[in-house]
């Protein structure tokens, strides 16, 4: 991957405001306590806590590459698959097999998704796949709350949930987020693995660039489609683990496709790296903003303030950060 | 054989200009009216009236407004819900710091500002395009809502959050808002409304402005070279738009619910209108009362199906089953007709220009 030289300036200037402004902001105002190891302790929980956007966003980037749609059930399908794997488990499966089983479901899943929704739409105008997929979200998520039932359940695997303190007892991380991150950079690492150098990895690649041209040297579209929305399965899986262990399996958690849609349009749509590094700025940007500056205009800001981030990027690149530059000919 | 243009002659460049150039179009169009106007009200209960056909032809204006931006002008946009909470505070706003204005008015007025919202909120569409500024538009929708619930001045400080529109009157003691108004009152006062608005659109989307409209939704660089100035034309999109969305949420807070809090337009009600243009059919004008129907029918439907096949269901678990109807009766019409109601309604027009005859 090339990296512009404007993207390195952006990033640049980014960081430089996300350690400026709450340090400005905490000199001038008597209401703002800024002190640095403070400070890093929320710089360091904002970034962790990105990582966990960037699960979601992982889905989105996925499908998108590799189809052009952008799948509003990314959100729904992470609350799906949390909720498949607590329920087998209630039923006396054990975690490991739980966990086998409800991979098993997303690939099913895929294999429905792909036959009896994107077959028939096939070449149809991206904003009716779009509408598609936010029927698919409508649907999985009635379907696995009256398979599953709607009430909070709990999610255990076991990880550590302690808060921990490093340097010296001066920062205080939570060990969960530390694990969390941890899983998320093996997913992205296996990913771009298995995009690279595999057979299927080349053949998603050369999908995304082009269907006609894939489908002419021999690529085969539909099989391609169910690969990449059961990876995308896999990784809601993997989230929705993440994500039900921390906050608890419920239906909240389909609203984490929200948190996710800045994270993809400040990354770009189209680049794994970017809804890593997407996640990143978003997480610190909405902590510290949340700690540092939204006590002077009222707090409850996090509904908001991710999107308008995002936009200010999207202002500078209107592609992401990382989005192929979009080329338009008459 | 009955439903056709052969023998019509157009005498006058008016003939030739008029929105519905066919004889049995025009009849059928001054039946609808007659029957919106006059039938419905007489036959119907005060339980259709006020909870089936207000939200219908208030989401609808929406819908409309919603089709003139993503439909005609070709931005997809998914703040509908921001700007109808701005028509909706807007509406209150100023119905409760002058009292004297008269209700068209202050709707008017909520209109207009929600414009400049809109306007405000539409800058960075000449930058962003397509799902990026599908996302951007969530920020208005996020923000604008955020806004309403967080500054008590917007609620004259109400503690609830909630506002209640004041009773008003069109004239005399005809009351369209508060304990006072009739149903039919409301729902003619609406009617009227929507009916004006409707034509006004449809007179909008057939001029200069609405030809731009969609230059620019087919292609915006080729309507940029042809010369054709973006600035101007998308932003009067997105401030037309917010117009008619504004007017939709101001009635209603004002005529339909009598008082609303800001969550009433979160990004749900945004989605639900994106469905009705779509289901509907996009760019197009009788799509988004169609669909508009649609999506405010088939939930009614939905959660009455079960009392009438006997089953006993508990709520939830019926809320769950309607959520997956729902989505599973989305993905069935797009496949079945991706161009939406509107085309299917196309399509039976022209088998009717045959009937009885098979060609």
């Amino acid at each position: 991957m090339r990296i512009e030289k404007d993207v390195i300036y952006i990033l640049l200037a980014t960081l430089f405001l996300m350690v400026a402004i709450p340090w400005a902001v905490g000199q001038m105002s008597e209401e703002i306590f800024f002190e640095w190891p403070f400070f890093f302790e929320v710089a360091i929980g904002g970034l962790l806590a990105g990582v966990m956007y960037s699960l979601v966003a992982l889905g989105f980037v996925l499908i998108f590459k590799a189809s052009g749609v952008f799948n509003f059930a990314q959100g729904a399908m992470v609350l799906f698959s949390a909720l498949t794997l607590v329920g087998l488990n209630e039923m006396g499966l054990p975690m490991w097999l739980a966990i086998i089983a409800t991979l098993l479901v997303m690939l099913v899943l895929a294999f429905v998704i792909e036959r009896v929704v994107l077959r028939p739409l096939v070449s149809q105008e991206h904003i009716i796949l779009f509408m598609a997929t936010i029927g698919i979200t409508y649907f999985l998520d009635g379907f696995g709350q009256t398979l599953w039932g709607s009430e909070v359940k709990i999610l255990d695997l076991g990880i550590p949930s302690n808060p921990g303190f490093y340097f010296d007892g001066k920062i205080l991380i939570n060990d969960f987020d530390l694990v969390a991150a941890l899983i998320a950079g093996i997913l992205v690492i296996t990913l771009a693995i298995f995009f690279q150098y595999t057979r299927i990895g080349r053949a998603l690649r050369a999908v995304a660039d082009d269907h006609q041209a894939a489908l002419s040297v021999g690529i085969p579209l539909k099989h391609i489609w169910v690969v990449v929305w059961a990876v995308a399965g896999i990784v809601a899986l993997v989230a929705g683990i993440m994500w039900g262990s921390k906050l608890g399996v419920q239906f909240s958690l389909a609203l984490i496709a929200l948190k996710a849609l800045p994270v993809l349009i400040l990354g770009g749509f189209t680049s794994v790296p970017g809804a890593i590094i997407g996640g990143l700025i978003i997480g610190a940007g909405e902590k510290l903003a949340e700690v540092f500056v939204a006590p002077l205009i009222g707090g409850g800001i996090e509904d908001w303030f991710a999107y308008m981030l995002a936009l200010a990027f999207l202002v500078f690149r209107p592609q992401g950060l990382f989005g192929e530059k979009i080329i338009e000919r008459v | 054989m009955l439903y056709r243009e052969a023998g019509e002659f157009k005498s006058t460049y008016q003939a030739d200009q008029a929105i519905l150039t066919i004889r049995q179009d025009r009849w059928f169009m001054w039946a609808l009216l007659a029957v919106a106007f006059v039938v419905v009200p007489l036959v119907s209960s005060q339980y259709w009236l006020s909870t089936i056909m207000l939200p219908f032809l208030i989401l609808a204006l929406a819908a409309l407004g919603l089709n003139v931006l993503t439909g005609y002008a070709g931005q997809l946009s998914l703040g509908t819900g921001g700007f109808m909470a701005t028509g909706a505070f807007a509406a209150y706003k100023l119905a409760t710091a002058f009292p004297e204005l008269h209700i068209i008015v202050v709707i008017l007025m909520s209109g207009a500002i929600t414009a400049g919202v809109g306007i405000l909120f539409g800058i960075p569409s000449l930058r962003i395009k397509g799902f990026y500024l599908a996302v951007a538009t969530l920020a208005s929708q996020f923000f604008l809502i955020w806004m309403f619930n967080k500054f008590g001045w917007f609620t004259n400080y109400s503690a609830s959050g909630v506002i209640s529109a004041p009773p008003m009157s069109v004239f005399g003691d005809n009351f369209v808002t508060g304990a006072y108004a009739t149903a039919e009152a409301k729902y003619l006062f609406t009617l009227t409304l929507v009916v004006f608005f409707a034509l006004m659109t449809k007179n909008l989307v057939r001029s200069n402005i609405g030809r731009e409209w969609m230059a620019v939704r087919d292609m915006d660089i080729a309507a940029e070279i042809i010369g054709i100035k973006m600035l101007p034309t998308k932003l009067k999109a997105f401030a037309y738009s917010s117009f008619l969305c504004g007017i939709a949420g101001a009635l209603w807070a004002f005529v339909y619910t009598g008082s609303v809090e800001p969550l009433a337009f979160d990004v749900n009600r945004s989605f639900q209108i994106l469905f009705m243009i779509i289901i509907g059919g996009l760019g197009s004008i009788m799509g988004a009362f169609l669909g508009a129907a649609f999506i405010v029918l088939l939930p009614i439907f939905l959660s009455n199906a079960p009392h009438w096949f006997g089953l006993n269901i508990a709520v939830d678990v019926i809320s769950h089953i309607e959520a997956m109807v729902f989505g599973a009766l989305i993905i069935f019409f797009l496949i079945v007709e991706p161009h939406g109601l509107a085309r299917l309604w196309q399509l039976l027009k022209e088998k009717l220009r045959l009937w009885p005859f098979p060609y």
